[in-house]
């Protein structure tokens, strides 16, 4: 087979607009990550298995490792980059500092990038909906109560509150 | 990943063209969530991915039609999972779709991919043998018709001839006095592929539809009669053992997952009455 030819897409990315010439079999985190050097987007299982690579692709969670850059052509990607704004942080991440939800943070920003296509879609989540949205995210250092804890603080703060019974306590742990 | 090509045509003709003239060296990619993995596992020697995302003449929607429900080849399946429609008609497949790996997966999953994949663990395949869905393929020299029951012929095997497309597929609504539902036990709550599935139909007559996954080396359909036990199933599944699940234990699980289907189908034929 002949090496195949590059491609040149046009992708929006935190709300620049980029021209870009791609490899045909070239992932979108791949293209984040080397191309663009947003590594804040990470790589682990490259199989859609553990959501570090997750990012925000016209409005939808994905996995960037199982995306070709090609395919993003045309689309609007938010990644964690594009979360703070004026220098500064994204309520949903400064509830993820508050709640101490960090530990090594290899997992937070696909963890964050999860809970905001949640927020964006659905702003008062249950802890039910939470655990759904994230349970392709795996943590290997918090457990999970943290995080959950920070997702349903965040929801919190611009909004009305969210229904009184839902603490956020019950089975945290057992996600 | 090994180096590929990447095209994108913008008609079902164009796409069935080029996937006839690279024969085995070319592959349709939907949502990609199988193929990239397999790619990335060496599993292919791909030299052409067809993303037909942007086909214009292949649908991403649920429509609703005279009778029944058309389900275009691109629906994602966290869109079909959420779509009213299909939440009050086809639970079973509503349930299925919902169940799929995560979010991010979901968000690409496309339902054609999902059966052209042709595992026998496809969580959607029982509820599409249940309901009896048809299958529309598009193809060159014509479209054609399958029922599900036709379509799965081996694991990773189906009946779509070089160079064809599955287009969308049919569900007729359920006659009145039916439920419907879905049963899946995997190890985990969430992210794991279904050890056992099972999807059924039934009448307040007593007859019962069912369809189950990962009992066998296709996705499996059966049909009886009602019974307490539910144990006639075991007749129709000839499942394997392998890292999720012993033989056994599939066999005596998709009876209990059976029985389990039956009672909340009967509960929601009550809702409706
Ligand atoms: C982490 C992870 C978890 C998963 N969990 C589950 C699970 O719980 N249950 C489950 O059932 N699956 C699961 N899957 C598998 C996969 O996500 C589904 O099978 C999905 O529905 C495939 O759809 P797709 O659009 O991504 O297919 P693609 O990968 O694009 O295609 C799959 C196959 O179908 C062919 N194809 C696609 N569209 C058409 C068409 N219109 N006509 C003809 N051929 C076509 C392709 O050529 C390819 O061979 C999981 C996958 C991952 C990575
Ligand atoms: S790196 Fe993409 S899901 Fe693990
Ligand atoms: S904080 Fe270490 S993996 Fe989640």
């Amino acid at each position: 087979m002949d090496a195949p030819a590059e491609i040149l897409i046009k992708v929006t990315i935190n709300g620049g607009q980029h021209r870009l010439s791609v490899s045909p079999h070239e992932t979108l985190l791949k293209m984040l990550r080397e191309r663009l050097l947003l590594a804040g987007t990470k790589e682990s299982c490259g199989e859609g298995e553990c959501g570090a690579c997750t990012v925000i692709v016209d409005g939808r969670a994905i996995n960037s490792c199982l995306m070709l850059a090609a395919e993003a052509d045309g689309s609007e990607v938010l990644t964690i980059e594009g979360l703070a704004s004026g220098g500064e942080l994204d309520p949903l991440q400064q509830a993820f500092i508050d709640a101490g939800a960090v530990q090594c943070g290899f997992c937070t920003p696909g963890m964050i990038m999860s809970a905001k296509a949640l927020l964006m879609r659905n702003p008062h989540p249950t802890v039910a909906q939470i655990k759904q949205a994230l349970c392709g995210n795996l943590c290997r250092c918090t457990g999970y109560t943290r995080i959950i804890r920070a997702v349903l603080d965040a929801a919190l703060q611009p909004g009305g509150p969210r229904a009184p019974q839902d603490t956020g306590e019950e089975h945290a742990e057992d996600n | 990943m090994r180096p590929f090509n990447y095209a994108r045509p913008q008609s079902l003709r164009e796409a069935s063209q080029l996937l006839s003239t690279h024969t085995g060296r070319a592959a349709l990619m939907a949502g990609g969530t199988d193929l990239i993995v397999q790619m990335g596992r060496g599993l292919h020697s791909l030299e052409l991915a067809i993303d037909i995302k942007r086909v214009s003449d292949l649908g991403d929607q649920v429509e609703k039609m005279p009778g029944g429900v058309r389900i275009g080849a691109l629906t994602r399946l966290e869109d079909l999972a959420a779509n009213e429609v299909v939440r009050a008609s086809f639970p079973a497949l509503s349930e299925a779709a919902g169940s799929v790996g995560s979010v991010q997966i979901r968000s690409r999953a496309t339902i054609a991919g999902n059966i052209c994949n042709a595992s026998p663990a496809a969580d959607t395949a029982p509820p599409l043998l249940a309901y009896g869905a048809q299958v529309n393929i598009f193809g060159i020299a014509g479209r054609r018709t399958l029922s599900m029951e036709r379509f799965f012929t081996a694991p990773g095997k189906t009946a779509l001839l070089p160079g064809e497309i599955v287009e969308s597929l049919d569900l007729a609504f359920p006659k009145e006095g039916t439920g419907s539902a879905f049963e899946r036990l995997a190890r985990r709550a969430g992210m794991d592929v279904a050890s056992v599935s099972v999807a059924c139909l039934v009448w307040h007559s007593g007859s019962v539809r069912l369809g189950f996954g990962a009992v066998g080396p296709t996705p499996i359909v059966a049909e009886g009669e009602e019974t307490d036990s539910m144990d006639w199933v075991g007749e129709y599944v000839k499942p394997v053992s392998d890292i999720r699940a012993g033989e056994d234990y599939r066999r005596a699980m998709v009876v209990a997952l059976s029985r389990r289907a039956v009672k909340r189908s009967r509960k929601r034929m009550g809702e409706d009455a």
